[in-house]
Parts: structure tokens; C-alpha cells; sequence
């Protein structure tokens, strides 16, 4: 028997994008299909840039870090949300159907604004270091001491790059607007982690003690499957929950 | 068109242009920033192994301060740097890096006892003090004398970033995301804010201020290889350098990182090296010592790179279907270390790459990754030529870098340069000088001038494509401009560049799409570029020297006798089809550490006839003072503290140094 692996024709690929631009009244809601040659270690961001630029100039899509960092590139990948830059055609079957991240407003096409909603949630769950002594901070002593564990597992929380992957996947999210959502819970958790946050349990109650908050999670468990991160999500939220139970 | 007012616009999101953007807010400015992306997706998130300052706390950092750390930059920078501005910067980096720790940023810690290190190839057991346990952290970098780089796993940047970012929020400086600035307003050599476009609606707008800043970070996408995001397309020093008056500094000093993942060009971090990972060639031999003995892996970035190329050059790459390349090799780092310390790492490995660090090899190659040059300011940040422009981080020519900077102190300097930028625009925001005054004609003319650029592009029927211009450019660029350059090459990519500009005023589009339109966007950023491309390809051609990372196989020696200044580029006019290059001298007799070799690359450079004399002097003016403490001596060299804001002046407190 011939063991040597032959080298396989490249596949074409058929890629399906819902396609919209609410700047254009004559648009409607559409799914379109590229047809494009697979090539080796090809990602659906060196796919979609040679759509735009071979096929149809008009794609919107974003892309910033295109390594996984940034969080930029979130989508619906053949009906699961995840970051397009780091996801291998290889690993997808011929046919790939895509759509903007629901529960975001649309730009077009695959862009959503995930940054506006995510600037909201920030302002609203108050995601910074709360201390009575940030603007007089004598910077010239020595840092104050954190022990090391302590300081990786805030680390832990706080890998999460707002990609909006969770709040997509995540069914409380879809039926009420004002759900902060995994990404809101993780961040009040990564807070109240840190000493240098000066917020008491009622604090943090205060904010996501009801129905919007940490009440509102029905642990369908969504987010933490689709968090390109791995963040530990379903976890904080039972614990963030168990806390403000308590709190009341 | 719609206008905007404002005291201070700040045109960038990232770690600088937030650091800037606070610092005017708390003096009482309003002040609005402006990002391409949402603040937190700016590049700044991408930055992986660490941020300078000499803190001094675990073992392999004792001893440090800022005299050494002063010393390494310099050396780095091939002594291109303007050492006043470096002595700001490494006086600042330590209060920078305690604010941030302040507020928020997950530092790793120094754990006290005994743990486990990998140096030189070989693995061995150090024990840090009780006395530091649980200070901030640091790790070792290229290019540096002591373990320097203070990290946060290798997410650094993503947890400053994002401490930066929720600062501001807390602060409430209000980000105006998916907004470009497609020009600045000025007149009589005062700048009085921006014209930018929105990109959802493909709407104008003029924005008003009393100061202006750039932070727009670097440019790296001229080049087809590159680590920067996307997004990294220079737009901030262009659209200053078309004022005609601003000027770009060094803009022929590109970096490049050893360890881009091959071919994509992502990084992994130098902290990989710093660690102790090794690179390898095809025989899997470990190459660096046999030409750095002393420095190895850790020589600065400059040497690494162009090591590794020789070493292909002299063919010992792996050759692979798309190329040939080198390995990094961090297995001996252990499965703890990666999973803990080096995970962003594994993940580019594992997405990107398919393999796992802990059991097999990382192809890399050498991969555009920082520009040293940038928006030329003065020690505070603000233009010489363009009063009211100021600018910080990567999209700034400060000039702390020269021709090469070292790892980590990049995140360092847009903390540092914010901290002290954001206080020289509250300066002036409050000096007669800062007040607003001009007319709205003028800013009707400004818009009404790009509005009509807009509309060249979308209505002319031209019929180059804007993609395979900007292709061909980065094609140029990479293959013509890169690691080792040469006067006949750099030649004809100047010629190539010229014929890609005029073409470029002959671009066609496909899609006439209402919106933000991102064929225009590409058509309107490549005319651009290919002005920023032409200053780093002509800067390079008439530098006929070799300093850091500008390499010329035909000028191979440093020439301190006639290159002892930086490159000032300006654009004459709108249909100039080359910069005018201007050069401003570095003082030998003021430097505190006057040229030398840099101890790790090329021994042999040309001297300048003043080195030998500034030296006595030095050498002198430290041996009187022998007994006295290491600021006086150093003040007695070269006083900077006048330089930076009151309140950043003081000396910064270590473990076992009395202040
Ligand atoms: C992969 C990678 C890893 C790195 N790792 C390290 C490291 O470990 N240590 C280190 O010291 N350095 C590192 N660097 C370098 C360092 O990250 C950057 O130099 C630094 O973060 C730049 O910050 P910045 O604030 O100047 O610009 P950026 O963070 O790039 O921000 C630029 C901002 O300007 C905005 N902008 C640009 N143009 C316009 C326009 N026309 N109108 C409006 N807004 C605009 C963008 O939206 C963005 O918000 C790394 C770089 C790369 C590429």
C-alpha cells in the first residue's frame, strides 16, 4: 500500500455572508455566496480580505490585531460565535456560512458595534479600580505590596477582550436588553477580587443585583462554551450570584 | 459639516493618546480622543512581554536603577537617542509603572524562596528575598545589563490597556471611536484641531481645539511582513507631515523583531528569549553564540535580526513551501512556565501555527515591528514647527529610541510620554498662546479641501486598484527597504515608490457603497502611506552610514564624523514627489555617555573627533565627585530634572537605596 500522503487539490471554498448595509434605504438583508480557492494556513481573515479586495470591494468586516488579541473580529461562524482571525478554513467543512454577532447594533455587513455596548456596560458596572487616594497617589514610594497568586488570578479574569462572543451566545442577553451579560459579570468579579478596589459587597449589589445583573443568568452556559478565552465565566457567575445573594 | 469643539483633541486611543488624554483632563480640560476602534482593540492591547522600569526587585533585577537603565537605551539607540529625553523617560518609567500598578494593573510578583530559571540552555535554582516578596516582578530582555521588563504574564499591554482605558472611562474623557482624522487644521504655523470622517456613515466633520495630539502609534503596514495590526497604517504622522510645515524625525529607523511567527508574521514575544528559549537553525544548532559570545539571543534586536538573516543568507534556514526560516525553541522553559507565563504565546502557536510550544519548534523569521520614527517634538512633546501639534508614543519622534529601541521600553514610553505630554498641553491650554482663535472659514476651507479629495477618488475614473497599489508598495518596502539595505536598491525603490504615487492619483473604485466605504478608505490611506514609504526609503538612501537598525551592506560602519544627526523630513507641497530631507545635529559635548561600542554587534565605527574629548570631561567631572551620591554626579553631567513637569521630579524610592 502507498503510504505517502498525496498532496490534495485545493478546495474551493463557499463562503456565505449575510450581507446588509443600513446606510444604503435600498438594502435588504441578504445572504451572499464567494466562492474562493482554499490556501494552506488560510483564516477566515486572509479569506475575507481577498474577498474585499478580489471580489467585492463593498464587504464590511473588522479586523485590528488579526493574532487573537484584540477582540475586533467576533462572529457567527457556521452558526457559533467566535474570533474569525484565528479560525483555520481547514478546520471548517467547504461550505461556511457567516453573520454578524447578534445583539449588537449593525455598521454592516459583519462589523457590529460592540465597542459602544461595551463602553456602556463599563460605565454602568463602574469597571475601574475604585480608591478614595487615585488623584494624590504619592508615585515616587514604592508600589504596595500584592501577593503573587493573587495578582494571576485577577490576571485570569481580566484576560477577557470584550470580543462580545459571550454576550452573542448567551440566551438572557437575546430576550432583554439591558442584561450586562457574562463579560459585565466577569468584570465586577475581577474587581471585587482586588484589594485595591475599595467597593463592598453592597456596592457591587447595588449594580448587578437584580434581574440585568447576575439574576437574570439562567445557566445555559452559552458564554463559557463560546469564550475564545477560556475564562472560567459560568463559574464567577455562580459564585458573583452565591456573594450577592448573600449581600441582601 | 458638522464642528466639533473642544480644549484638547487627542487623535489616538492607545496607551499614549489615554495617558495624554487624562493628564489634560485632570488639569480641567475637556477633552475628546479620537480611535479608528474601540480605545481597547487600539495595538497597544497586542504587546506581550513587558514595560521597562528599574524597580529593582526580584534578584535578577538587583542593583538596577536609572542610571543603567539610562545606559542600555542609549547603547541600544546607537547612540541615535536625545539623551535628555532618555534621562526623562527612565527618570519616569518607575512612577509610571506604580500609578499603573495603582490602578489597577495585575503586575506578576516577586514569590520569595527558591524557584526554578532556565539561563544559558541550562536550568537553575535561585532564591529571591523575603524583602521583595510580592513588589513587582521582572523579566529579562534584549539589550539590557539587569531584568528590567516588568510583565503581566504576556498579556502586559492587554492589562494596561485596559486599566488605561477604564481610567479614562472613570474620568470620563469621552472616545469618539471609528473616527479618522484625515487632516489638520492649520494656518500661520498653529494647528487648530482636525478634520475627520466617520467611519460608519463616511460623514466629515471638523473637530476645533486648542491642541492637537497625536498618538496614532506606528506604521508598520508599509511593509507586506509585519507584527503590527492592520490598523498600524500611519495615518496620524501623515497627515501631519502634509501640513507642509510638522516634520517627521528618523523615519528610515525601522525595527525589526527577530521572532515573527512564520509566514504570518505574528509575534511571540522576546520575552520567549528573555526566558531562555534559544533559536536554532536547520541542523537544530544553537547559532547566536557563535556570533554574539557575550550577548547571544539577548543582543538588542537590530543584532539578533540580522544575525538570523546572515545565518540564512549563508544557508543554514529551514527551507519550508513558503520559505525559508529559523527556530525558537522554548521547550526548555518546561509546560509550567509556558502555561503560566507564555500563554498568549502557546495560543498563536496552537491557532496560527497548529503545534505546541511545550514539544515542538516555532518557525520564525525576522518581521517588521516598531518605527523609531514619527512625528518629530520637542522634550515636552510638542512640535518645533507647528505650534499647538503635540504627539506621543510610537507615532512620536521624542527621541529616546535613535535607531533602535529595546524591548519594553515601547508600552514604557507612551505611559511616560502621556504622563508628560498631557501635562505640556494643559501648559498650554493654559498659556495665552493655547487660546482659540481662528475663523470658521478656515475650517470650512479645510473640509471643504478634503471633502473635494474624497470625491476625486470616488468620482474619477481612474483605473488603478487601490489594493494592488498598496500591495506592490508593501512588496517594495519588504524586499527593498528592509534588514539589510543598499544604495542601488534603495534607488530604485525610491523610483518604484515615485511611480506608485502618481499612479495612485489615478485610482478607480469598484464599489461606490454609501458608508464608510472601505475601497475609499484603502484608496485615500495608500496615497498616504506611499508619502510615509518615500520618507523611509529616501531617509534611508541618503543616510550612508549603518546605526542600528538601518543597515547599509554598502556603509557597514557606524560614522559618528558625519552622521551625528537625525533625519527631519518635511512634504513641500501636494504634488511634491519626494520629501526634503533636513538634518538636525546630536551634541556630542553634552552627552552624558558620549559614543562607544554598544558591547554586543559591529566593534568598528568611525569616531568623531569630539568623543575623545567629551569623554575627559565626563571622566573628569565623575572623578571629582567621586564620594558624592550617583544624582549629583549625574547632575553634574547632564541636569535634566528642569526638563520634566514639578511634580515628576523627584527621586523614586527602591528596596535598599536611600532616596
Ligand atoms: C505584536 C506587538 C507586541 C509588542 N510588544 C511590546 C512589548 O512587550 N513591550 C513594549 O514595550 N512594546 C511592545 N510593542 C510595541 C508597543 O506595543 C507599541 O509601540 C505601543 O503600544 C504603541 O502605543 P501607542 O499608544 O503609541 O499607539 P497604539 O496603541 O497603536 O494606538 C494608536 C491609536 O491611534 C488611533 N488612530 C490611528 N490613526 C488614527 C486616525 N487617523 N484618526 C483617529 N485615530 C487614529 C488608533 O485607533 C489607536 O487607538 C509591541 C508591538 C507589537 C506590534
Amino acid at each position: 500500500m502507498n503510504r505517502i500522503p498525496l498532496r490534495q487539490a485545493a478546495r474551493t471554498l463557499r463562503i456565505q455572508i449575510l450581507r446588509h448595509n443600513p446606510r444604503d434605504p435600498d438594502s435588504q438583508p441578504r445572504l451572499q455566496t464567494f466562492e474562493i480557492e482554499e490556501a494552506d494556513a488560510m483564516t477566515l481573515f486572509i479569506a475575507l480580505t481577498e474577498i474585499r479586495e478580489r471580489q467585492d470591494p463593498s464587504l464590511q468586516f473588522d479586523f485590528v490585531c488579526r493574532a487573537g488579541i484584540c477582540g475586533s473580529c467576533g462572529m457567527i461562524i457556521n452558526g457559533r460565535p467566535g474570533l474569525a482571525c484565528r479560525t483555520l478554513t481547514r478546520d471548517l467543512p467547504e461550505q461556511i456560512t457567516l453573520a454578524p454577532l447578534p445583539a449588537f447594533e449593525l455598521i454592516g455587513d459583519l462589523s457590529v458595534n460592540t465597542g459602544k455596548w461595551m463602553r456602556g456596560m463599563s460605565e454602568r458596572l463602574e469597571t475601574w479600580v475604585h480608591s478614595q487616594n487615585l488623584e494624590s497617589l504619592d508615585i515616587d514610594a514604592m508600589e504596595a505590596a500584592m501577593e503573587p497568586e493573587l495578582a494571576e488570578q485577577i490576571y485570569e479574569l481580566e484576560r477577557c477582550i470584550e470580543c462580545g462572543c459571550c454576550v452573542a451566545a448567551c440566551g438572557t442577553a437575546r430576550m432583554r436588553e439591558d442584561f450586562v451579560g457574562a463579560v459585565g459579570l466577569n468584570q465586577v468579579t475581577r474587581f471585587r477580587l482586588d484589594p485595591r478596589d475599595e467597593r463592598s459587597d453592597a456596592a457591587f449589589y447595588e449594580l448587578v443585583g437584580d434581574e440585568s445583573g447576575v439574576f437574570g443568568c439562567m445557566t445555559l452556559l452559552g458564554c463559557e462554551d463560546m469564550c475564545p478565552k477560556d475564562l472560567p465565566l459560568a463559574t464567577q457567575i455562580a459564585f458573583l450570584r452565591r456573594r450577592m445573594a448573600a449581600t441582601t | 459639516m458638522q464642528i466639533i469643539y473642544t480644549d484638547v483633541l487627542v487623535i489616538g486611543g492607545g496607551l499614549a493618546g489615554q495617558r495624554a488624554a487624562i493628564g489634560a483632563k485632570r488639569r480641567g480640560h475637556d477633552v475628546i480622543v479620537l480611535s479608528l476602534v474601540p480605545a481597547k482593540r487600539s495595538h497597544s492591547a497586542a504587546a506581550q512581554g513587558g514595560m521597562q522600569a528599574s524597580l529593582g526587585n526580584c534578584l535578577g533585577a538587583a542593583g538596577d536603577n536609572e542610571d543603567i537603565h539610562f545606559a542600555d537605551t542609549v547603547r541600544g539607540s546607537d547612540w541615535g537617542a536625545d539623551q535628555e529625553v532618555v534621562r526623562m523617560f527612565t527618570h519616569t518609567a518607575p512612577k509610571a509603572i506604580r500609578e499603573l500598578a495603582a490602578w489597577g494593573v495585575p503586575w506578576n510578583r516577586v514569590a520569595r524562596g527558591e524557584r526554578e530559571i532556565t539561563v544559558d540552555g541550562q536550568r537553575k535554582t535561585i532564591s529571591e528575598p523575603d524583602a521583595a516578596h510580592g513588589l513587582i516582578t521582572s523579566r529579562n530582555f534584549g539589550g539590557t545589563q539587569k531584568w528590567r521588563a516588568c510583565y503581566v504574564s504576556d498579556g502586559t499591554g492587554h492589562a494596561m490597556l485596559y486599566t488605561m482605558s477604564n481610567q479614562a472611562i472613570a474620568a470620563n474623557i469621552p472616545v469618539h471611536e471609528r473616527m479618522e482624522a484625515l487632516a489638520l487644521i492649520h494656518a500661520d504655523g498653529r494647528c487648530h484641531g482636525a478634520i475627520v470622517r466617520n467611519l460608519m456613515t463616511g460623514e466629515l466633520l471638523a473637530y476645533v481645539a486648542r491642541a492637537t495630539c497625536i498618538a496614532t502609534g506606528g506604521f508598520g503596514r508599509i511593509y507586506r511582513v509585519s507584527t503590527n495590526a492592520i490598523i498600524n497604517e500611519g495615518m496620524g504622522a501623515a497627515i501631519a507631515l502634509e501640513t507642509g510645515v510638522a516634520t517627521l524625525g528618523n523615519m528610515e529607523a525601522i525595527q525589526f523583531h527577530p521572532t515573527g511567527i512564520f509566514p504570518a508574521g505574528i509575534l511571540v514575544t522576546e520575552g520567549c528569549r528573555g526566558d531562555g528559549g534559544l533559536l536554532l537553525d536547520c541542523n537544530e544548532h544553537r547559532f547566536m553564540p557563535d556570533y554574539e559570545p557575550e550577548k547571544k539571543e539577548l543582543a538588542s534586536r537590530d543584532v539578533v535580526s540580522r544575525r538570523m538573516e546572515e545565518h540564512i543568507g549563508a544557508g543554514h534556514g529551514v527551507k519550508s513551501r513558503f520559505g525559508e526560516h529559523l527556530w525558537l525553541d522554548i521547550r526548555l522553559l518546561g509546560a509550567d512556565h509556558i502555561n503560566n507565563n507564555l500563554r498568549e504565546v502557546k495560543e498563536i502557536c496552537q491557532y496560527f501555527l497548529g503545534i505546541d510550544p511545550v514539544r515542538e519548534l516555532i518557525p520564525v523569521r525576522p518581521a517588521q515591528h516598531y518605527s523609531m520614527g514619527g512625528v518629530r517634538t520637542n522634550h515636552r512633546g510638542e512640535s518645533p514647527q507647528l505650534q499647538g501639534l503635540f504627539a506621543a508614543g510610537e507615532a512620536a519622534c521624542w527621541d529616546m529610541h535613535g535607531f533602535n529601541r529595546l524591548g519594553g521600553n515601547s508600552v514604557a514610553e507612551t505611559v511616560v510620554a502621556g504622563m508628560i505630554v498631557g501635562d505640556t498641553i494643559a501648559d498650554f491650554c493654559d498659556s495665552t498662546a493655547g487660546a482659540l482663535q481662528l475663523s470658521s472659514a478656515l475650517v470650512q476651507e479645510f473640509g471643504e479641501r478634503e471633502r473635494r479629495r474624497l470625491a476625486e477618488i470616488a468620482n474619477g475614473k481612474g483605473r488603478e486598484s487601490a489594493f494592488e497599489l498598496a500591495r506592490l508598495m508593501q512588496e517594495t518596502m519588504t524586499a527593498q527597504v528592509g534588514i539589510f539595505r543598499e544604495g542601488e536598491r534603495l534607488e530604485q525603490a525610491v523610483a518604484s515608490l515615485q511611480e506608485l504615487q502618481l499612479r495612485s492619483r489615478n485610482i478607480g473604485l469598484r464599489s461606490s457603497a454609501p458608508g464608510a466605504n472601505p475601497e475609499l478608505v484603502t484608496a485615500y490611506r495608500v496615497q498616504r502611506m506611499l508619502k510615509l514609504a518615500q520618507c523611509v526609503a529616501y531617509g534611508a538612501l541618503q543616510r550612508t552610514e549603518s546605526r542600528g537598525a538601518h543597515y547599509r551592506a554598502d556603509h557597514p560602519r557606524r560614522d559618528d564624523l558625519n552622521w551625528m544627526r537625525r533625519t527631519l523630513a518635511s512634504w513641500p507641497s501636494a504634488d511634491a514627489r519626494l520629501p526634503v530631507l533636513t538634518y538636525e545635529p546630536l551634541d556630542i559635548m553634552k552627552m552624558e555617555l558620549p559614543p562607544g561600542w554598544r558591547g554586543y554587534g559591529a566593534r568598528d565605527y568611525i569616531e568623531h573627533p569630539d568623543t575623545g574629548v567629551r569623554q575627559q570631561q565626563v571622566d573628569a567631572i565623575g572623578g571629582g565627585l567621586d564620594r558624592a551620591d550617583r544624582h549629583t554626579r549625574q547632575e553634574a553631567l547632564m541636569p535634566f530634572r528642569h526638563l520634566l513637569p514639578e511634580h515628576l521630579r523627584n527621586n523614586n524610592e527602591r528596596l535598599g537605596e536611600e532616596s
